[in-house]
């Protein structure tokens, strides 16, 4: 193994990253912080909903951060880099194996869903103000699921970005990522879905679903959650499955 | 020492459309709708064996779709051959793709830059990728910079670079490690003549240190000017291999006169063949192309043939011997069709 190669392309993805950093942060903030207000300020100010749902509502907004952070970190450059510029030709020839370039990918694809999800979390809290009756007794287990959450999210982005033709990025959006969201339990416990007895089992499906019941079970476990240690096998299991599609798809775009 | 190249029976059977064409991948893949339908197979490349020595500039000749840049894709470890070997020194370039990289540096047909980066810092990641130390990285990117003329601009990113400019940064970039073999897939592609001067310049300077450079091109001047030896590749075949000047000579008589009659006869290609200094006749769709030791002094001769048979002369053009008639001798068609 070529470290001296894996580390000078890691330290371009960084470099790149931190150029446009701005951008970046403005495209996956934005989203979640206007959920917050909405959700979080105007209707409970209003009296439409209780109070006590900012602390259910922010373990979601840093899954929806972090698993949108890692997936278009990943999707869109790598969709641009092997179509419309070709531009990852060259780092194709270094002399590295091809799926060391896919692995750089994903690490560097993890560290940002890592940055957002911290990101989007300290505005988050000021917006929602201090009542949120957060839990800090299982910091471990929130690292070990933050880190899980960014590895499927960013493997997530390699598999659909070696997947989807440049014509079909718009779709991606309305037909993969609009669904995750609303049905990723993301603004509501999973419980919640117990009258919709099928849709609660089809959800199940959705990585997002795990990100966020991880999450809220171990930030704000006095929510209803799915079992943290169902949530940590399963998100074992989509991390390998997507690790796995996400390699193999890179390699059958990297060479003919 | 040098690093030579070579192949043996290499073949290789598309399947599938080649992941850069620009088609794209189906929506999540497409497996089921994939395997239903019988699989097109595009035969690239049909028993190509070549042997390029170290230190020789080599031309891949032909025209579009004839199997160049398939041979550049699997010497480059971009394509994997269906069968047969590829060589770069003695590394297997499929099962020894790290140690082949290495000692390669590829300028691909289309500029491929990272948009993403200023020129200054493709080269000098470019240079990371290959684990060159930061203060021989400084040194030879600004070498480069300078040598190709990009200097003013190197601090700017490459999204707004004139296509001539890529191509000089992407020519710099593939020499930015040192490589031993230096591929050049239809390098001077959309070139101004005076940058295509540079550029030759540039690869014959780099052969001069005893680096093997491959160029592809369907220029016959690039092939003549340039390469030592030159391979003729139609249909994924070599179907010729020399030095320029060996080529030229091996067509029967040099000189190609492409005539147009009012009407053809066979009576007229008897007459025609029988000429002095005549080789060859040839019915070639619409025309009959004379292959001949002389040009212009045969037409009298033609015309003359021609009105005996009670036909008239309509169009003439005669080429003189180039790598050019000899594509057209062994294809029956131009390398620009």
């Amino acid at each position: 193994m070529n470290w001296k190669t894996f580390f000078a392309l890691f330290a371009r993805d960084v470099h790149v990253a931190r150029r446009n950093a701005i951008t970046m942060i403005i495209q996956t903030m934005l989203q979640p912080l206007m959920f917050v207000f909405i959700f979080g300020q105007v209707l409970i100010r209003s009296g439409m909903m209780a109070s006590s749902y900012k602390g259910m509502l922010l373990p979601g907004i840093i899954a929806i951060a972090m698993t949108m952070t890692g997936v278009q970190a990943v999707a869109m450059p790598v969709l641009a880099e092997f179509q419309f510029t070709r531009e990852i030709e060259d780092r194709l020839l270094s002399p590295i194996r091809t799926e060391w370039v896919a692995i750089e990918k994903i690490l560097a694809g993890m560290l940002q869903a890592l940055i957002s999800g911290a990101v989007v979390a300290l505005p988050a809290r000021f917006l929602l103000g201090s009542d949120l009756g957060l839990s800090t007794d299982h910091l471990g287990l929130v690292c070990l699921i933050a880190v899980m959450v960014a590895l499927f999210s960013s493997a997530g982005g390699l598999t659909l970005g070696c997947s989807v033709g440049q014509t079909q990025i718009g779709l991606m959006f309305s037909v993969v990522l609009a669904p995750m969201l609303m049905f990723g339990c993301t603004y509501y416990p999973w419980s919640a879905l117990s009258s919709f007895p099928i849709l609660q089992k089809l959800v199940l499906l959705n990585p997002l679903v795990y990100a966020s019941e991880g999450l809220r079970g171990t930030l704000a476990p006095r929510y209803p959650h799915i079992s943290t240690t169902i949530v940590i096998a399963v998100l074992a299991l989509i991390d390998i499955g997507l690790v796995a599609a996400g390699l193999n798809r890179f390699q059958r775009k990297a060479v003919t | 020492m040098g690093v030579g190249i070579r192949t043996k029976d290499l073949r290789k059977i598309y399947t599938s459309p080649p992941p850069m064409a620009a088609a794209g991948a189906a929506f999540g893949g497409g497996f089921k709708k994939r395997s239903k339908l019988p699989k097109a197979e595009i035969v690239a490349l049909n028993g190509v064996s070549l042997e390029v020595a170290p230190g020789e500039i080599f031309g891949l000749l032909g025209p579009n779709g004839a199997g160049k840049s398939t041979t550049v894709g699997i010497l480059t470890t971009r394509v994997r051959p269906t069968s047969g070997e590829a060589l770069i020194g003695s590394f297997d370039v499929w099962r020894e793709q790290v140690s082949a990289k290495r000692l390669i540096g590829v300028v691909q047909q289309r500029p491929n830059l990272d948009f993403a980066l200023t020129a200054r810092e493709i080269l000098m990641f470019h240079g990371a990728y290959f684990g060159m130390s930061s203060a021989d990285r400084h040194r030879r990117s600004s070498e480069l910079l300078d040598q190709f003329q990009l200097t003013p601009r190197a601090d700017d990113l490459t999204r707004g670079f004139s296509g001539g400019m890529m191509q000089r940064l992407s020519v710099a970039r593939a020499l930015m490690h040192d490589p031993q073999v230096l591929f050049l897939d239809e390098p001077s592609t959309g070139l101004d003549p005076q940058t295509r001067l540079l550029l030759w310049g540039i690869i014959r300077e780099y052969n001069q240190l005893g680096k093997t450079i491959l160029i592809t091109t369907h220029n016959m001047e690039e092939a003549d000017e340039l390469c030592h030896r030159v391979a003729i590749i139609d249909h994924g075949q070599v179907i010729a291999l020399g030095t320029p000047a060996e080529l030229k000579t091996s067509i029967p008589g040099g000189y190609v006169l492409q005539l147009r009659f009012s009407a053809s006869s066979d009576g007229l290609i008897d007459r025609l063949k029988q000429l002095p200094g005549v080789t060859e006749v040839r019915q070639n769709g619409a025309g009959t192309d004379v292959y001949a030791d002389r040009g212009g002094p045969l037409i009298p001769a033609i015309v003359a043939a021609a009105a005996d048979s009670g036909a008239e002369l309509h169009d003439v053009h005669i080429s003189e011997p180039s790598l050019e008639n000899l594509f057209l001798h062994h294809t029956g068609r131009s390398l620009r069709q």
